[in-house]
Formats: C-alpha cells, structure tokens, sequence
C-alpha cells in the first residue's frame, strides 16, 4: 500500500473490508427496502402513478376497513400458536423415541428426517392428493375400516389442522436438534437419579427438561417466526384443493375453503402485486413485522443459545 | 461444540458376571419388554411418515382413470406416465432454471459467507455484538416484508422482473443465515491454527484461504447444502420475479401449473411431484453428514 495507515486504522480497514460483502447486503437489501416499506405505508401508489401522500388512509384501511385482514391474521395467529405448539410436543417425542432406539436407528433416522426435505410445495400437492376427500388414499383407508374421513383440505374446519398435519410430515429439522440436545444430557446424572429410585416421569422432569429448556426455547421461536411468513403450503393447498383451473400468476380469492387457509403473507401479495394497492400491502407487511421483532427481542432477551459462544 | 455423531449410543453389553436369580431374570425381561414396545412404536411412526412417499409413487404409475378412482396398488404399470411428464412443453426449462438459481445462488452465498463469517467469529471489533445482533435480526425477518419496494426497484430500475437475477444477485452480498451458521462453525475452531500461521506471515486473507477454509470444510458443505434446497424448494420468489414469464419458471414454481394443466391426472401430477423431490432426496443420501451437521449447529451453543 503507498499510504501507510497506523496500525489500528489497517485494522479497521480489514475488518470493513471482510465485512463490506454484508454491509452492502444489509444496506441495500435489508435497511433500504424496510425504509421504503414504512414510506409506501403512508402514500397512495398503485405503481403507476407517482405516489401521494396520504397520511394514515392506509393503516385505517387495514385495520378498520379491509374485510380479509380479521380473518388472515386470525388464521396466521392460531397456525403460529397451534403449529407450533403441536409441532414442538411431536418433534420433542420423535427425538425421545429415537434416543431410545438400539435397532436400526440409521433406518428411523432417514425415515423420519427424509419428508422434511421435500420441497414445500410438491409435499402439499402430494398430501392434498392423499387426503382427497373424493378419491385419496387416506379416507380410502380410514372407509376400509369403518370410519368416514373428514374432507380435509376441503372444509374450513379441517383445512388448518390438515397443514398441521403436513407440517408434521415435515417435522425432521426439530427432530434432529432435540436429538442432538437429548444426547447431550450427562448420563451421570441419569445414573444419579436411577441410584435416587426416579421413574421415568421424574427422570424427564427433572433431569431431561431442564437440560433442554433452551433448545425448546430455540424451537418455540424458530417456529413462531417461522410460522409468520406461512405462505407457500397454504396458498397451494388453497389452489390445488379448489381445484379450479389455475395458473400461476391468475388471480384468485385466496384461501380457499372460505378464506380458512388465508394467511398474511398471501394477503401481502394479493395487495401488493394483484390489486396494486402499495400502501395497503405496505402496512400489512409492518404488522408481520412489528410481531417477528417482538418475538425476536424475546429471544435476544432470553438468550436461548442464539448467541451464546461469545468469546 | 464437537458436532454430534448420529449414532444413538449402543447399550453397551454388561459385562459382569452372568446374572442368576430370579431378579435378574425379571430385569432382563424387563430390558425386552422394553425394546419390543420401543421398536413397535417406532415401526408405526416410520410407516407413517413413509406411506406418503409409497401412494404418491404408486399412483404416480397408475393409469388416468385408476389414479382417479382411490386405488391404492397400480392395475398395470404405466412407467410412460415419467417420460410424458418430461414431454410436458416447458417441464426441462423448469429443470433448467431450477439448477441455474440453486447452483448460482449456493454459489454466491458461499463465497460471501466465508468472509464474513470468518470476521465475525475471529476478528476483535467495535461493534462486534451489534453485528451480530443485526444479522440475527435479517435471519427472523418474514421476506415478505420487504418485498414490495425491492420488487419496484428490480422491477422499475433494473427491467430484470420476468428473470431470476434478483434472486440471485443479493445471495453475493451474505446470506444471513448462513453467515450465521458458518460463525458458529468456525468459532470452534482453535485460535492457535490462526496465530500460527500470522506467524509464518500470512496475511489475513491468506490465512483465511489457507488455514480456516479448510478446517471450515463440514461448515462450508452444511451452508452450501442448506442455501441450495432453499432456492430449489423456493416459490415465493419466483412468483414474485419469474411469474409473468413462464420461461423462467423453476420447478418449484412450475409444479403448480402442472396440476391446473393436467387437472384431472393424478398420475402425472404426482410423477412431477416426485420428480421436483428427486434432486433434494437424492443429495442427502450422498451428504448426510453434512445435514446433519448443519442442522444441529443451529440449535445447539457453540
């Protein structure tokens, strides 16, 4: 180098330099966007016209106005409480069930891991099939012996739990860290507590969940925020349950049967880039993201080994 | 952390003297009693999560008016339906458009992570923390937040909607999550490799190339991984860039397309089905270490 920097300022440099792909990265494709996000939410824009400011219009739209946004965020609350609450109880005993396992563990590994890779949309369309009231496998069975299945994905009362049920197809993320954190438990404590007589119940209670406590924080969260941007199977188990003839990129009332698998994401989409209402999509989009925040404090504010290993 | 290995601890044989008496006996029965109910339970589960694999598959062999009709096992075998699906105008572009913005994308993502991952897991900064907080904080961000005004700015500035670049071009700017999972990797790594090599006069980045990439390598693979079934399972994205242009289509994004076009055929909706799976499944099988790897870094502290 021709100029000759002080040896802390080379530092600096260095360390912006290693950073500088971030930098820009968060600059404009973070900070910028979220800017104009929370700009577009007070102006009229149907992405023709230049914007005009409007005040507060949109926010009252939303929340006073908008007949889908009561049931989008209804339905996006009770996925992200029951989703994941089910979730984390069926992940947590899947990764008991497969620390107890001494045969062929590798097999139930693989089995249990495997569905949750497959991609999110051709996992719906395949159980929307499965649980076609009319012609699926799955009420074939259950008529096979005797018992009448739901229709699923086809009435508003079943629609949600019937994503539940896939997300539960797709539980192996969860399951392989409760393993992880399972295996970690020191044995000598389990020792301890079999010298100290403890059965089963007491051993989980008080050796097992307290070793876990983070992890089950982590998952919660995860989830949760996770859970806010629910958007992909909902919006294609909508369409493909409809059955109507759709391509992508035609417009649809989403959330089909009767807006039950509406969620917020696909009411942001459907504002912003069907109805071309900018302001509208804007405000919705702070709503998920005054909630993924507030859920994101909370686990700063927790510490739930997010960001443990300083130093 | 040291990573995880998999295998469930074996119980290991006890090795003392032949239990005799009747409370050996009783523990030792026991001890089956015990492995039967485990392993009953496991078998149903198992099932469960793979008989969704079998009936898509199955029907996916069936013929039009069987696979309508609720049957569970093929009457004749219709391997056809596979070779129709890739007869499907469009179906090979969605193949194509699919590996370009996983493969670019993993790309990308990788060669921006290393250093700044790197940085933030070695380097003594100010502001260190809040970095990481920020990063954290991109990670829990839904994308559907910020998607309008970057849509305008691709789409208004750049002339690129109808593409799948402005997917592509900010993973070569940091991924967040995958700088965060790399920081946790490399944090594990001891400082005396890094200080030993300074002290043979590397440079920092030489020291990076030379020293942390290779000892990052199961971290690089598990990002690397991870960032490519991201954009292979990805939809929201290309229906937000590629959805008037059926040329940039994924698979993904096509797949639903392919069910309206063929409404009433199970059969072939299914075998696409299993097609746009095929890829994800089959490179697990080939890096299972890796996944798992990865996935255990994220819950567990460093």
């Amino acid at each position: 180098m021709a100029i000759s920097l002080s040896n802390p300022a080379r530092r600096r440099l260095r360390t912006l330099g290693f950073l500088s792909p971030w930098l820009v990265g968060f600059s404009v494709f973070f900070a910028y966007p979220l800017i104009a996000t929370v700009y577009f939410s007070f102006m009229h824009y149907n992405q023709i016209k230049e914007p005009t400011f409007v005040g507060l219009r949109n926010w009252k739209y939303v929340f006073e106005q908008m007949p889908l946004f009561g049931p989008a965020l209804w339905n996006t609350l009770w996925l992200v409480v029951i989703m994941v609450a089910v979730r984390v109880v069926f992940g947590l005993s899947l990764g008991l069930l497969i620390t107890k396992i001494k045969t062929g563990a590798g097999f139930f590994r693989t089995a249990f891991y495997l569905p949750y890779l497959a991609p999110p949309v051709a996992a719906t369309v395949a159980f929307v099939f499965l649980l076609n009231p009319g012609t699926g496998p799955v009420n074939e069975i259950l008529s096979s012996i005797g018992i009448s299945g739901p229709n699923w994905f086809n009435d508003p009362d079943t629609a949600k739990p019937s994503l539940v049920l896939l997300s539960l197809w797709g539980i192996g993320d969860l399951m392989v860290i409760f393993m992880a954190a399972l295996l970690d438990v020191p044995k000598e404590q389990y020792e301890a507590a079999d010298l100290d007589g403890a059965g089963p119940f007491a051993k989980f209670r008080y050796v097992t969940w307290p070793a876990i406590t983070p992890i089950v924080m982590f998952a919660v969260v995860t989830g949760v925020v996770q859970t806010m941007q629910y958007y992909t199977q909902a919006l294609v188990a909508g369409k493909v349950a409809s059955g109507v003839n759709i391509g992508p990129g035609s417009v649809i009332q989403p959330g089909y049967p009767d807006h039950s698998t509406l969620t917020v994401p696909q009411l942001v989409y459907q504002m912003g880039f069907q109805n071309f209402n900018t302001g509208a999509a804007c405000v919705l989009s702070l709503v998920l993201f005054a909630i993924a925040m507030a859920v994101t404090m909370l686990l700063m504010h927790k510490r739930s080994g997010l960001l443990a290993a300083e130093d | 952390m040291t990573s995880t290995t998999l295998s469930a601890p074996a119980s290991a044989p006890e090795r003392t003297a032949p239990a005799r008496g009747p409370a050996a006996a009783r523990a030792r029965r026991k001890r089956v009693l015990h492995w039967i109910a485990v392993h009953s339970v496991a078998i149903a589960v198992a099932l469960l999560f793979v008989l969704p694999f079998v009936f898509v598959f199955l029907t996916s062999v069936m013929s039009d008016s069987q696979a309508m009709s609720g049957d569970l096992w093929p009457d004749a075998w219709h391997w056809s339906n596979y070779k129709e699906v890739f007869e499907t105008p469009g179906f090979l572009d969605w193949w194509r458009n699919s590996l370009l913005y996983a493969g670019l994308g993993t790309l990308f993502t990788v060669c921006s992570a290393i250093p700044v991952a790197y940085a933030l897991a070695k380097f003594r900064f100010r502001g260190r923390r809040t970095a990481m907080l920020l990063v954290i904080s991109t990670m829990m961000l839904p994308p559907q937040v910020i998607v309008i005004p970057m849509y305008l700015v691709w789409a208004q500035q750049f002339h690129l909607s109808g593409t799948l670049w402005p997917l592509i071009i900010p993973m070569a700017f940091g991924d967040a999550y995958s700088i965060f999972l790399l920081r946790q990797f490399l944090l594990t790594i001891p400082k005396e490799y890094i200080e030993s090599a300074k002290v043979d006069g590397c440079g920092e980045f030489r020291t990076m190339v030379k020293i942390v990439v290779p000892m990052a390598k199961p971290g690089i693979a598990a990002i690397a991984l991870f960032q490519f079934f991201y954009c292979w399972n990805d939809y929201f994205g290309p229906q937000i860039y590629a959805a008037q242009n059926p040329g940039a289509w994924t698979l993904s994004y096509g797949l639903e397309s392919f069910k309206s076009a063929h409404s009433v055929n199970w059969n072939m909706t299914m075998a696409a089905t299993l097609l746009v799976m095929a890829p994800v499944i089959i490179i697990f099988f080939f890096a299972q270490k890796a996944f798992v790897e990865g996935v255990t870094l994220t819950g567990v502290k460093g």
